[in-house]
């Protein structure tokens, strides 16, 4: 099959699957996410924080190995996991070794089990999977593999560092827990109970609910509960619209405490939330810029922000997903050999853009960094976000979370 | 017992809002026979428009002035599209309408783009009016039941003590004899197409702060409103009324109140298997009323279309 | 909307196998076994694999909204039921529980769909029209918000996946490649093809257009209209099983978005995008929609804008869908009188195009102009590159488009005479009063 790839493909495919040729010197990265429909302002602002990162860290300092330039080729997977193996096959037949991919949880799960698939079924076009945004803690327990490597801190470590800084706060006695009724939702859900039982015991797990996804119309009797619950904070890894409207929900509800969120910012959210969500939304990421680390942050948010102006760097990681792309080309040497990359990316320590250092553990390959916990004010933001005046404050930082995390990962490498 | 009274505020909130929605779709159905499956697109319309006057001059004029908008652009649909596929049967009318459904969803996107946007109530309302047992009942709320109230009266007013009310619902059931009387029947279409996408972008201009204004509250909307109106009866105002409370109330109490299915069970002599993950009915055990509370009504519906398909209060088959 | 599929070659009916009813299957065959050598490359494939599974759950989903006309908005729940029944067997057959070859996979799955269309068909089928339509949208809406809460079956949001290599070897092929399931999806769409192109030959499936067209009169014939729709009914599951097992066996996963309302919606567009009253109809919608979706979204973000505006605008103006547009010309080409329309249709439908275009280009450009990033002017249109900012390119867009339209209408009217010409019977012109 191979070697009639590159054969005449007719006329509408040939138009419109583009060359399939790869050139030298450019080193392609594909980008399978939405572009289209309702989770496309995710997918195209993370594509051009991909863009933007390739030109910052690699194409304008004089490329990786002598020369070669990182170029970030789209592919619109509409969120669902048919068109994303359909657009994985695409990619693989235009010469491209390296996938990114990120939103939904239920696509990586997909393009996991496909890509560990393909590298087993085609030895001479194996390809690597970077996995820049999906937290389900079971792509790097369960369903691991030596082809997929995750740079978001996972669902597991970012709960960790959240009830550590719950922990801390002894004016929270009653917690209540609500979320998507699918895999994250649940994974979160879990990891909460077990954290909050294991490191503080007099804490109280007032509700445990999950509501169906993206089918609520009205939050408000969700909230209602939540109130009469008396819980003094709520958790939720709620994302979308539905963090929105549970957000909304429970603040117009009375609620006063923090509500801890994953994804309660950027993409029209934290205008959204705006003077209402004051020191009340807090977030748990992998990376914050307010206040910047250094100097070179400022700069590159700042140059991000004149290149975009309707888009914000919402996924600090992606910057290290580059970062760690092209150290690993240089240690193993090669820019197409990805079993040698894959090699060379294990077990890498590096300095973390955003501050601290990076090490994506061998065992499971995830990374392992700090972890940010902020807060959704008004207040000391150099970089807001939305084009509004709020942003996010960090208000805690957990320095390597979760490097002693444990590990179902029984990785077979090749 | 505090807690009951709140959800039964919250839930005449949601079935007032769906009502708005229902009211006008059941003219338009009982009119033309055909379900509009367009129109909880016209309700995000309204929001939308809402949103861009809000921008400029506030909240209360785009109050009077994206309705009016949304009414003439449903009018224009009903003129220029649904009397063209007409001839075609009904059918082409419903696939019509599925199609424009999806047509105006990109086109609010192409404008407006795929985020959320910052739509809020205005500050003169934004204040709680009271508070039960913690849970705050912002004024906002009590704006909405007292506009979809006044709605309703008006609506009823015009349809049984007004000519032009006889008129329509003379057209309703017999278009044929009321254009012999001189009538013109398909202005008549035109016009009640405009007033229900209307009522529907009022919907839409009232619920937009309290519901999230996005691109995808159509479809969030959409058929649930369906439902409302089969399980009320088509053409029945009063049906749509009581349908829309009904699904309001429903869908709230399901959420308020964790009733585990293993209870259920239980209580009908069944017993827990003893390895729960991994017996073929584990999802049965661990289901709580919340988790299927929004499908309720889709149930609601199907058992009323299997046993009683003219709906609780209509007079005719679907 | 009448079965018009015959072509009048083959219209002695019951009379044996004649060259015009057999030829159509014969090309079909020959040209699915050499696609993989014109298109050879495994996205290529993979695309051609993606239309044939939307092909033969597209022909199913025509056998109710075409031959019976039941207008369903949840027929993704009994491809989905079909599909992840055949993912369980396929798991089984890994873990070694049953042994199978894979070619019989889609088989399974279609006796799960057909088994899910039976005991919903039973009272869903009581009544046509819109009762029928509202209790599929429910149960659509009941079983999609299912997937998430019925894991064991359904595998929650990430589906179920498996490996379809664990299946018994048939000559040596253990379908771990593209091209080996291309051959296996090219058969089961051939059989698939064929038996629902039969069945809408047999008593049930004629009185199925009976029953569509004016029940009453089907049921003073002595046939129960009730039964006939639950007989197409369960046919159509079973079909759409076996497009779900094929699904199965392609992509090796199903997930929650298999039956979700989306996919019940899209299969609505792509069957009456190609065309509800032919046999093929739903095969061009299919093949068309495919390449919209895969080939057009790696070019312009706008893409659904665009495929909503085509779905709309058929309705509205060919309400029988592409084949409708074809079958169209079956008249001019009997006259012979095709020739008289290629001058009009160059004046006028030549234009319409160009200005549509332009009409796309200038949603484009604007898209462009409000979205691009700064410092990055440039874009890149019909292989033309320019700067979107630039107001010439502004200028010439709408000047293009708005000439395209004007010099179409000016010539409508001519085409609709050549239209009304071509489309009389030589010799009746003068016969006409």
């Amino acid at each position: 099959m191979r070697t009639t790839t590159k054969l005449a493909l007719g006329t509408a495919l040939a138009l419109g699957l583009g060359a399939t040729t790869a050139m030298a010197g450019t080193v392609k990265i594909a980008f399978i996410d939405p572009l289209s429909g309702p989770f496309a302002t995710t997918g195209t602002n993370g594509l051009a924080e991909f863009k933007y990162a390739a030109d910052q860290f690699v194409n304008s300092k004089g490329g990786v190995l002598g020369g070669d330039k990182f170029q970030i080729v789209p592919f619109d997977n509409k969120i669902s996991p048919k068109e994303s193996l359909i657009q994985l096959q695409v990619a693989i037949d235009q010469g491209i070794r390296f996938i990114a991919q990120g939103n939904s949880s239920g696509v990586a799960n997909a393009l996991t089990d496909a890509i560990k698939k393909h590298n087993r079924r085609n030895p001479n076009d194996r390809v690597l999977f970077l996995n820049y945004s999906a937290v389900d803690p079971a792509l790097t327990n369960a369903k691991c593999n030596f082809w997929h490597f995750r740079f978001d801190a996972n669902a597991d470590i970012k709960m960790d560092a959240l009830t550590d800084v719950i922990k801390a706060n002894k004016k929270l006695k009653r917690t209540y827990l609500i979320g998507q009724d699918y895999s994250f939702g649940k994974a979160v859900a879990a990891a909460a109970v077990r954290d909050i039982s294991a490191k503080i015991p007099d804490m109280k797990i007032v509700g445990n609910e999950l509501h169906p996804i993206g089918r609520v119309k009205d939050f408000t009797p969700y909230a209602r509960k939540i109130v009469a619950s008396g819980a003094d904070d709520v958790i939720t890894g709620n994302w979308g619209s539905d963090m929105v409207g549970l957000g909304k929900a429970v603040i117009d509800a009375g609620f006063k405490g923090p509500i801890y969120t994953y994804y309660a910012a950027a993409t029209g959210i934290t205008r959204t939330f705006g003077a209402a969500g004051k020191n009340i939304i807090r977030l748990v990421q992998e990376g914050n810029y307010n206040p910047p680390a250094s100097k070179a942050v400022d700069q590159y948010v700042s140059g991000f922000k004149a290149k975009y102006p309707n888009k914000d760097i919402t996924q600090a990681r992606i910057a290290n997903v580059i970062r760690m792309l092209k150290a690993a080309m240089e240690k193993a040497g090669t820019d197409t050999d990805v079993v040698k990359i894959a090699y060379a990316m294990e077990g890498m320590q590096m300095d973390n853009f955003w501050g601290g250092k990076l090490l994506m553990r061998a065992k499971d390959h995830q990374m392992i960094q700090d972890v940010y916990i902020t807060v959704h004010t008004d207040e000391g933001i150099t970089h807001p976000l939305d084009n509004s005046k709020y942003g996010l404050r960090t208000e805690k930082v957990i320095k390597m979370a979760g490097l002693n995390s444990p590990t179902t990962c029984k990785m077979k490498r090749p | 017992m505090d807690m009951v009274l709140v959800n039964l505020i919250d839930g005449l909130v949601t079935g007032l809002l769906l009502f708005m929605l229902s009211s006008g779709l059941t003219l338009i159905f009982s009119m033309m026979g055909v379900l509009n499956f367009a129109h909880a697109s016209f309700y995000m319309l309204g929001a939308y428009f809402a949103y861009q006057i809000s921008t400029y001059v506030g909240f209360w004029p785009g109050l009077f002035i994206a309705p009016v908008l949304v009414g003439l652009i449903g009018a224009m649909i009903e003129r220029y599209g649904l009397r063209r596929v007409h001839q075609y049967g009904h059918v082409p009318e419903l696939i019509f309408t599925f199609g424009l459904a999806l047509l105006m969803e990109e086109v609010v996107q192409f404008f407006w783009g795929k985020n959320q946007l910052p739509y809020e109530s205005p500050k003169i309302l934004d204040f709680t009016l009271f508070s039960i047992a913690g849970n705050a009942i912002p004024a906002y709320k009590m704006f909405i039941i007292f506009a979809a109230m006044g709605i309703f009266l008006a609506l009823l007013y015009v349809l049984t003590k007004t000519r032009i009310g006889l008129i329509i619902q003379a057209a309703l059931r017999h278009p044929r004899t009321v254009e012999a009387l001189g009538h013109n029947v398909p202005f008549v279409f035109m016009g009640v197409f405009g007033v229900g996408t209307g009522l529907a972008g009022l919907a839409g201009v009232i619920a937009g702060p309290e519901l999230g204004t996005f691109p995808g509250m159509a479809a969030l909307l959409g058929s649930i409103v369906f439902v409302t109106i089969v399980i009320g009866g088509l053409g029945s105002l009063w049906g749509a009324l009581l349908a829309s409370l009904l699904i309001g109330w429903i869908t709230t109490f399901a959420v308020a109140y964790n009733v585990a299915f293993a209870d259920i069970l239980e209580a009908l002599g069944l017993s827990r298997p003893a390895d729960l993950a991994s017996s073929a009915w584990r999802d049965l055990w661990t289901l709580t009323m919340p988790q299927i509370g929004p499908i309720l009504p889709y149930l609601l519906m199907i058992i009323v279309l299997v046993f009683r398909p003219y709906g609780l209060f209509g007079k005719r088959d679907l | 909307m009448t079965d018009r599929a015959e072509h009048p070659a083959a219209r002695r009916r019951y009379g044996g196998l004649t060259l015009g009813a057999v030829a159509p299957w014969v090309i079909g065959a020959l040209l699915l076994a050499v696609m993989p050598y014109v298109f050879a490359s495994n996205s290529a494939i993979t695309i051609m694999n993606q239309m044939a599974i939307t092909i033969v759950f597209a022909l199913s989903y025509n056998m109710l909204l075409g031959q019976g006309g039941m207008l369903s908005f949840g027929h993704a729940v009994y491809m989905g039921v079909g599909g992840f029944g055949a993912m369980h067997v396929m798991n089984w057959m890994e873990q070694g529980v049953i042994a199978l070859p894979l070619p019989v996979l889609p088989l399974i799955a279609g006796l799960f769909g057909l088994g899910f269309a039976a005991a919903i068909g039973i009272f869903s089928t009581r009544r046509a029209g819109t009762v029928f339509a509202m209790i599929s949208l429910g149960i659509g809406e009941l079983v999609a918000s299912s997937s998430v809460i019925v894991v064991a079956f359904f595998g929650g949001e990430e589906g179920v996946s498996g490996d379809r290599t664990y299946g018994l070897p048939v000559f040596g092929h253990d379908f771990g490649s593209q091209t080996e399931i291309y051959y296996l999806i090219a058969g089961w769409l051939l059989i698939s093809a064929l038996l629902m192109y039969l069945f809408s030959r047999t008593p049930v499936g004629r009185m199925a257009n009976a029953v569509r067209d004016n029940p009453e009169r089907a049921e003073f014939l002595g046939y129960s209209a009730r039964w006939v729709r639950y007989y197409s009914f369960c046919a159509s599951g079973f079909f759409a099983g076996i497009a779900g097992g094929l699904f199965a066996v392609n992509y090796e996963i199903l997930t929650a978005e298999n039956l979700d309302l989306n996919t019940s919606g899209t299969i609505l567009l792509i069957t009456f995008l190609g065309g509800t009253g032919f046999f093929f109809g739903p095969i061009i919608g299919a093949i068309v929609f495919t390449l919209l979706q895969t080939v057009l979204s790696l070019h312009t973000d706008l893409w659904q804008l665009y495929v909503g505006a085509l779905f709309v605008l058929t309705v509205m103006f060919f309400p029988g869908g592409l084949a409708g547009v074809i079958m169209m010309h079956v008249p001019p080409w009997r006259y012979g009188k095709v020739r008289a329309l290629i001058r009009p249709y160059l004046a006028a439908v030549l234009p319409a195009a160009v200005g549509l275009l332009g009409l796309a280009s200038f949603l484009e450009v604007l898209f462009h102009l409000r979205n691009a990033a700064r410092g990055e002017e440039g874009m890149t249109l019909l292989w033309v590159h320019f700067s979107s900012h630039d107001p010439l390119v502004w200028g010439v867009i709408i000047v293009v488009t708005v000439a395209a339209f004007w010099l179409a209408r000016r010539n409508a009217p001519a085409l609709r005479a050549a239209w009304d010409f071509a489309n009389t019977p030589p010799g009746a012109d003068e016969a006409r009063p």
